[in-house]
């Protein structure tokens, strides 16, 4: 590394040296400028984010043709939706009376009402990434030991990405909301067992009373109800803005520690 | 040249109907795989890619067909279909270079660097930065070039035709046209689930982890790739493109007629075994009515995996542990399930080989 100075010739301080010398600075960035191999690695160990990155990874690990950048593009668009999905939190009120209009108001009033496109083009392409991130794991047989475990935790992320569009995707209260969720919630239906037109549903029964009825079996615990309605518009928005985020978010911080844990990005061994 | 249009949409029309389409697809899957050396060579994937876009874009001179190709919420699956064409391409290439190389006794591409390892800051922290940036304006463009669909308020008494899943659904949506919901819409995704999980575990060949390759793992990327293009890309394309009114098919220049009928004349087996070869009348019974049917899938149960163990999978039944190749011939026989009902109703206008809607089994 060619030192900034050349010695004997002492350099004037510019404004960010000074910057870099004040007690502010140094308190939150404990490492001189990362000019040096020490420095580099400081920089990637004392920062909270960056340090979900090993100091040094293969070199073939990081070749854009050999990862795509999938799962690091799936994390990106994942803080996207995270970031505009609390925007939007600001506006949108989870009763039927006023879902609609609140979405309406984003579209034409409100500023930023933009984010409400970001939310979710980003979120398609977020299920699209995780589709390819899956087929990038597998065509590279990255999935084979010792990851076998961390595959499991994608496909269980994969799921929940698609949760959490299909939750995200009622809250509109529009028309394509409604029967698109109607349409999917109806295959809850028929479960077997669980579902009030499923298979062998109809023999769990107490004292000669069903007990899997449309008012008790899985799609009405799913949806609060017997039709997608304002109860389903709550439970909905509940699982979309807390409950499946917090779950993902704890899966996510197993797959990347493990992702570490299991050796870094794969390659031959 | 207006006869050469007609022929050319004629052809398209014909090709795209499911039970041309998937088949076609599944041709050319196994094609590419079987060829991939010459078919993922620059000259001649490029012209194929070309001409997939030059069939796009001069299919949008057609006002039906750039109608529901532009629809807002198809946006993503026009992106699925050329990202996944290039990243099948570019997987695939790599695989044929790699092989070639291994057959010279040279590592692969991956293995170029030896280990030879980089500084994340700056070298990986650059890339992500430069993604980020890319990624951010590439959806602010998006959001800012198309609003996000908002239809008339709810209602729950007007049913709109066809009322469609989301589209990364539709795959499972279009799997209701050959099976009922508790299979189609419940047990294949649970199995679709539970058999990606277990592929870590059923996939013993240590070769092939961390590099690109055909040769050492022919069979568990082919069964990967037919899932994924076939059974999953496929039906999603055909649901959301082809499925107008009633979710009846529709070619890709057809307008959505909500007033066209087809004709139902799908049959069970019931009816095809009593009623047209023994010329009776249905039993009363439905275990007696049912009788072939039951019959026939276990048979599918019992006798396909001995076929399997005989034939595609001799040599895996020689290498896995009892346990792994039942899990094995398990997910395959859900798997095959699919394409098999496919094929009875194409061939046979099979509805149901089992009906039985006393008990809501009907398969």
């Amino acid at each position: 590394m060619a030192s900034k100075a050349s010695p004997g010739k002492p350099k004037k301080k510019g404004l960010f040296d000074r910057v870099r010398d004040t007690q502010i600075w140094k308190s939150i960035f404990r490492h001189g400028y990362p000019d040096t191999q020490r420095n580099r690695a400081l920089a990637v160990l004392s920062n909270v984010f960056l340090h979900l990155h090993p100091v040094r990874v293969r070199k073939s690990g990081i070749a854009l043709s050999f990862t795509w950048c999938m799962g690091g593009v799936t994390f990106f668009l994942f803080l996207v939706e995270a970031v505009t999905g609390i925007l939007l939190m600001f506006y949108y009120r989870p009763v039927a009376y006023s879902a609609y209009n609140d979405i309406q108001e984003l579209r034409e009033t409100i500023p930023l009402g933009m984010m409400r496109e970001l939310h979710r083009w980003g979120a398609h392409a977020m299920v699209l990434t995780v589709w390819l991130h899956m087929f990038r794991v597998f065509m590279t047989g990255s999935y084979k030991p010792p990851r076998e475990f961390n595959w499991v935790i994608g496909v269980v992320l994969l799921l929940l990405t698609l949760l959490l569009s299909f939750t995200g995707y009622l809250l509109p209260w529009d028309q394509l909301a409604i029967w698109a969720i109607t349409v999917g919630s109806n295959m809850a239906r028929a479960t077997p067992l669980q579902g009030h037109e499923g298979p062998f549903s109809q023999l769990l029964t107490l004292d000669g009373e069903a007990l899997v009825t449309a008012g008790s079996d899985v799609r009405f615990a799913l949806l609060g109800g017997r039709f997608v309605g304002e109860n389903a518009l709550l439970r909905f928005y509940v699982l979309h803005c807390v409950f499946i985020p917090v779950v993902a978010v704890t899966l996510m911080a197993v797959h990347f520690w493990r992702v570490r844990k299991d050796g870094g990005i794969s390659g031959p061994l | 040249m207006d006869n050469v249009l007609a022929f050319l949409r004629w052809i398209v029309t014909e090709a795209a109907a499911p039970k041309l389409l998937v088949p076609l697809v599944f041709v050319a899957l196994i094609l590419t795989l079987k060829y991939y050396r010459v078919v993922t060579k620059p000259r001649v994937a490029g012209p194929i890619g070309l001409l997939i876009v030059v069939f796009l874009v001069g299919s949008c001179f057609d006002a039906n067909f750039r109608k529901i190709i532009t629809k807002a919420d198809n946006i993503p699956i026009i992106l699925l279909l050329f990202s996944v064409f290039f990243l099948v391409w570019l997987s695939l290439r790599r695989a044929a270079l790699n092989d070639e190389a291994a057959e010279k006794g040279e590592p692969p591409l991956e293995a170029r660097f030896k280990r030879e390892t980089v500084l994340v800051w700056p070298d990986l922290v650059m890339i992500e930065l430069i993604v980020i940036v890319g990624l951010t304006a590439l959806l602010a463009f998006w959001a800012v070039g198309l609003p996000a669909p908002l239809e008339e308020p709810a209602s729950a008494a007007l049913t709109p035709n066809p009322s469609k899943a989301p589209w990364y659904f539709l795959g499972l949506q279009e799997m209701l046209v050959y099976y009922d919901p508790w299979y189609a819409g419940v047990v294949l995704p649970t199995m679709i689930v539970v058999g990606l999980m277990a592929i870590p575990y059923i996939d013993t060949n240590p070769k092939g982890n961390g590099y690109y390759t055909l040769v050492e793992r022919k069979f568990a990327i082919s069964v990967f790739l037919i899932g994924f293009i076939v059974f999953w890309i496929a039906l999603i394309t055909i649901g959301t493109f082809l499925r107008g009114p009633n979710w009846n098919f529709f070619g890709p220049y057809d307008y959505w007629d909500v007033h066209m009928s087809v004709p139902l004349k799908n049959i069970n087996i019931s009816e095809i075994f009593w009623v047209k070869m023994l010329k009776q009348g249905m039993p009363e019974a439905w275990y007696v009515r049912e009788l072939p049917g039951i019959v026939m899938v276990i048979a599918f149960v019992m006798i396909g995996p001995l076929l399997l163990a005989k034939t595609v999978l001799k040599k895996l039944f020689k290498q896995l542990d009892i346990v792994r190749f039942s899990v094995v011939v398990t997910l395959l026989l859900f798997m095959i399930s699919l394409p098999a009902k496919m094929l009875g109703r194409w061939l046979f206008n099979l509805k149901y080989v089992v009906y039985i809607p006393e008990y809501f089994i009907n398969l």
